[in-house]
């Protein structure tokens, strides 16, 4: 017992290990943080390129490079790629290395979970870029894969996509069990739960989304199997099922997913506005209300996204009431960044840039949703560019805006250097006009009549299209520039002090640049 | 704050107001019908609420950027909180939201209405083109055809210009009399579609198994063309809408020669046909039908859709042959085409495919065989 005890504080002490086990073994939350966000990063330039497949082939009418059949595997691997193996790995990471530091524990509560729960996704996802070469090619139902077409009229790949699925779920609800138990039980003494973070807050609310969802979507997949092997008609009218069924229990995942990609990011933007405008968060209680209401109320919108299904007309005035009720948290939210801006004494470096450009493209992808939200007009919105253009705007200017304004506000701490700023800078000009290029006029061309997952378009939507592509390109290639960025961050660079931001608040910046490898051993005093 | 607010709207006014008329379409049709009117003018009422709401926030916002500035000296203020600012702009969004709620629920009580038809059409969506059924009491009035798709491939592969209604065209259009209710009752064969004609302001999911209903009463004749909305396989892209609206007059006139099409057709059925005959047809009806799997020559695209030249299937017994294109084969593409193809076209393209591309098997299948299937059936 003694020695053991002695072993144990010997262990405390040490650094890394060595070599290739060091991330294979690894319980450490910030190692495992990092390898997150590398993958999440492969996973966005992997998606990204299935992107530029598809707006190659859309620069101009007619087929140019690939066929049909290709085109639906590029959209429906490009959308699950980006939701479950980019957007969603890169909060999961973002908690990992930054939830422990921001309440004063050790590490996570569930360390050798965490390690599980991040290298199953190699294999989910090596799984699911591998149907690309498997007969009958990769799923090309669309993410949301809608029954029948990806039962009873799937490519054979879509066991694999099935058994992927699964993977990523299990690696989800581990990793959102592991927050809350953290956040639960292993905040220092004092920091309460009305003085966690913000970045804290949305992510617990977030964790119990992912545990309330994932086994849904393992539900719905799970169903899909078995119509597809063992016979039965969940989703087949011909056996007394119903395709609607399908899109009903989707879309109870879907709708909180969609939250789930984005009150981390509303975590993000609420530590960074504040420090760039060297002001206290304007309404913190409300911004927690605010989230909570967000996520109750992602509960009960989900037929929206099925206004066109056939649903009786008090169904519809339902679900449009209830959707159009989430402007009124989120407007709450956006004018509270407002108000901490609002007689600030603000600076522009990168990681404000992305926030104040997520902000206002957020803000114009919420008012889209409003639009949408509208029944009688989302009958002529429904399945064409525009809401292509609204989910973009609220996923790309909006979750992928904040991870990489993350990156930059926590690269200091994390490589202990100072990024580049005359490249980060660069780097989020490009990035703001090229998403507003490729984006904007998707609006146009889907109010002008242009249905989304169509390879080939008739000729009044050629010119906007050609734009579209054009800004897609320069947006892609402008994220090898952050890949340098950071990559000669962690190399070299201008020592980082602790706290290289004077506004910044939070436990975080109280340790040494680069963190530790072990922060907060003995538990900080917050008053 | 005032001065730059009245400039951005009169940009946003000049914008919309210039795209109305510019090639680059870049909003919604006001439509043809009144329900597509009451559409438009409830998404111009949004937006433009959307438009002010954002210009007020950006222009707090980008005012803040500029006046609040570290650079220029600027010191931060240390509030943080504020009741009442709070409570007013949770309820000002609310009573905003009440606001575009009461047009919107007319709008959608519109659109839901009841009403007595005065023609009901059935519409049914297959991969990948439509059926449209006129519904009649009298069962030997109905009428029923296919709108497939009429773009040639050669436009499509960039082998020839592109002509101004690229891949909004079709073989036979829906046709509608004008200033009628009209009932549309829609279902699919296969997957999901979803029927959608934008000037119509009808958009409803073809669901396989269900079925749903949709009306319209369009306001002027003319040619309406949409697409098909919902990701339903390969050719999702090419499978457009024609809806062709006529005077009353113009529409029985159409709507009598259809139906003496119906009994020619079943005159044809009896008649004696020559190899000739059946080729030249079969050749049409497998362009039509076929060739967007197995190709034009044949060839097929192994191993989704198998080639038919020289295949065991196109080269053995007659009663296989028939079979598998009548009823389709589980778990693959082939569809049942028994309820898509008359006889006389069943007959052709089943000749047509035994003695094209040199599977010379010399078979002659009539259309009363395909009867005569059919009634052991």
């Amino acid at each position: 017992m003694t020695t053991a005890i002695q072993n144990h504080s010997s262990h405390d002490h040490h650094g890394p290990a060595k070599g290739i086990g060091r991330w294979l073994y690894t319980t450490n939350h910030k190692d495992i943080g990092t390898m997150y966000l590398w993958f999440s990063f492969s996973m966005f330039l992997l998606g990204g390129a299935f992107a530029l497949v598809i707006r190659a082939e859309l620069f101009q009418p007619g087929l140019q490079l690939v066929e049909p059949e290709f085109f639906n595997q590029m959209t429906t691997m490009h959308g699950l790629i980006m939701v479950f193996g980019a957007v969603m790995p890169a909060f999961v990471g973002l908690a990992n290395w930054m939830i422990p530091m921001m309440i004063g524990a050790p590490d996570m509560a569930l360390p050798r979970m965490n390690n599980l729960s991040f290298w199953i996704l190699p294999f989910a996802f090596a799984m699911l870029a591998s149907t690309l070469f498997m007969e009958g090619g990769a799923p090309n139902f669309g993410w949301t894969f809608y029954a029948p077409l990806s039962t009873t009229y799937a490519p054979p790949s879509v066991t694999f996509f099935i058994f992927a699925v699964h993977i990523m779920g299990a690696s989800s609800i581990m990793g959102a069990i592991n927050i809350i138990a953290t956040i639960f039980n292993m905040r220092a003494p004092g920091m309460t739960y009305m003085k966690m973070p913000l970045f804290v807050w949305t992510w617990l609310i977030t964790a119990y989304l992912l545990i309330a969802v994932m086994p849904v979507l393992a539900g719905v997949v799970t169903m899909m199997l078995m119509d597809i092997h063992f016979g039965t008609s969940f989703f087949n009218a011909a056996g007394g099922g119903s395709p609607v069924l399908f899109q009903h229990v989707f879309w109870f995942f879907g709708h909180p997913e969609v939250y789930i990609m984005i009150l981390p990011a509303f975590g993000i933007v609420s530590a960074i506005i504040p420090a760039f405008s060297r002001k206290k968060l304007f309404g913190y209680v409300s911004m927690v209300y605010a989230t909570g209401s967000i996520a109750i109320l992602s509960f009960i919108v989900w037929a929206h996204h099925m206004f066109t299904v056939g649903m009786p007309y008090a169904a519809e005035v339902f679900f449009m009431y209830s959707t159009m009720l989430i402007a009124v948290p989120t407007g709450v939210k956006v004018f509270n960044w407002v108000a901490t801006m609002f007689r600030g004494s603000i600076s522009f470096e990168t990681p404000m840039l992305f926030s104040i450009a997520f902000v206002i493209l957020f803000t114009i992808g919420g008012f889209s949703g409003l639009m949408l939200a509208i029944a009688p007009a989302d009958f002529q919105y429904h399945d064409t560019y525009f809401v292509v253009a609204h989910f973009h705007y609220v996923l790309v200017p909006g979750a992928v805006f904040s991870i990489m304004a993350s990156v930059y506000y926590w690269l200091p701490k994390w490589t202990g250097h100072m990024y580049d700023e005359t490249l980060g800078k660069t780097h989020f000009w490009l990035s703001f006009v090229g998403v507003n290029v490729t984006f904007f006029p998707q609006h146009f061309i889907g109010l002008a009549g242009m249905p989304r997952r169509i390879p080939d378009y008739a000729l009044q939507f050629a010119d906007f299209n050609m734009i579209s592509s054009i800004g897609a390109f320069l947006f892609g290639f402008s994220q090898l520039l952050f890949l340098l960025i950071v990559v000669k961050c962690v190399i070299a660079g201008k020592k980082a002090p602790a706290k290289p931001w004077d506004g910044a608040e939070g436990l975080e910046w109280t340790v040494d640049s680069p963190a530790p490898y072990h922060t907060f051993e003995k538990p900080p005093k917050v008053e | 704050m005032g001065r730059s607010f009245q400039w951005m709207m009169a940009g946003m006014l000049v914008v919309l107001a210039t795209s109305a008329g510019a090639d680059w379409e870049m909003n919604m049709t006001k439509g043809v019908t009144d329900i597509s009117q009451t559409v438009y003018s409830l998404h111009m009422i949004i937006f433009g609420i959307c438009v002010v709401i954002g210009v007020v926030v950006f222009g707090v916002m980008i005012y803040s950027m500029i006046a609040h500035r570290k650079s220029q000296g600027a010191v931060a203020a240390n509030f943080h909180e504020s009741t009442w600012v709070e409570v007013l702009w949770t309820l000002i969004p609310f009573a905003i939201l009440v606001g575009m709620a009461i047009p919107a629920t007319g709008a959608l009580k519109q659109i839901y209405s009841k009403g007595d038809p005065d023609l009901t059409v059935e519409i049914v969506g297959y991969q990948w083109k439509w059926r449209y059924r006129y519904l009649s009491d009298d069962p030997s009035t109905e009428i029923s055809f296919f709108s497939n798709l009429t773009t040639p491939p050669e436009e499509i592969s960039n082998e020839a210009p592109k002509n101004t209604n690229y891949l909004l065209e079709v073989d036979e259009p829906m046709v509608l009399p004008v200033n009628k209710r009209v009932r549309f009752v829609i279902t699919a064969a296969d997957v999901i579609h979803a029927w959608w004609v934008p000037e119509l302001a009808v958009k409803k999911d073809a669901v396989p198994g269900i079925i749903n209903e949709a009306w319209t009463k369009v306001n002027v004749p003319g040619i309406y063309r949409g697409q098909c909305a919902e990701l339903c396989g390969k050719d999702h892209g090419f499978m457009p809408i024609v809806v062709d609206v006529r005077e009353q007059d113009e529409f029985d006139s159409w709507l009598v020669a259809k139906q003496d099409e119906a009994k020619k057709l079943a005159e044809l059925t009896s008649k004696d046909w020559t190899m000739a005959e059946l080729m030249e047809r079969g050749e049409q009806v497998y362009g039509t039908f076929c060739s967007a799997c197995h190709q034009a020559d044949g060839s097929g695209v192994p191993p989704a859709f198998p080639p038919l030249k020289a295949s065991p299937i196109a080269l053995g017994e007659i009663n296989k042959h028939i079979e598998v294109v009548v009823k389709g084969v589980n778990g693959t593409s082939m569809q049942a085409f028994g309820s898509q193809l008359s006889e006389v076209d069943m007959a052709a393209v089943i000749t047509y495919e035994r003695n094209a591309w040199g599977n010379n098997t010399g078979d002659l299948v009539s259309p009363m065989d395909i009867v005569n299937y059919n009634a052991e059936q």
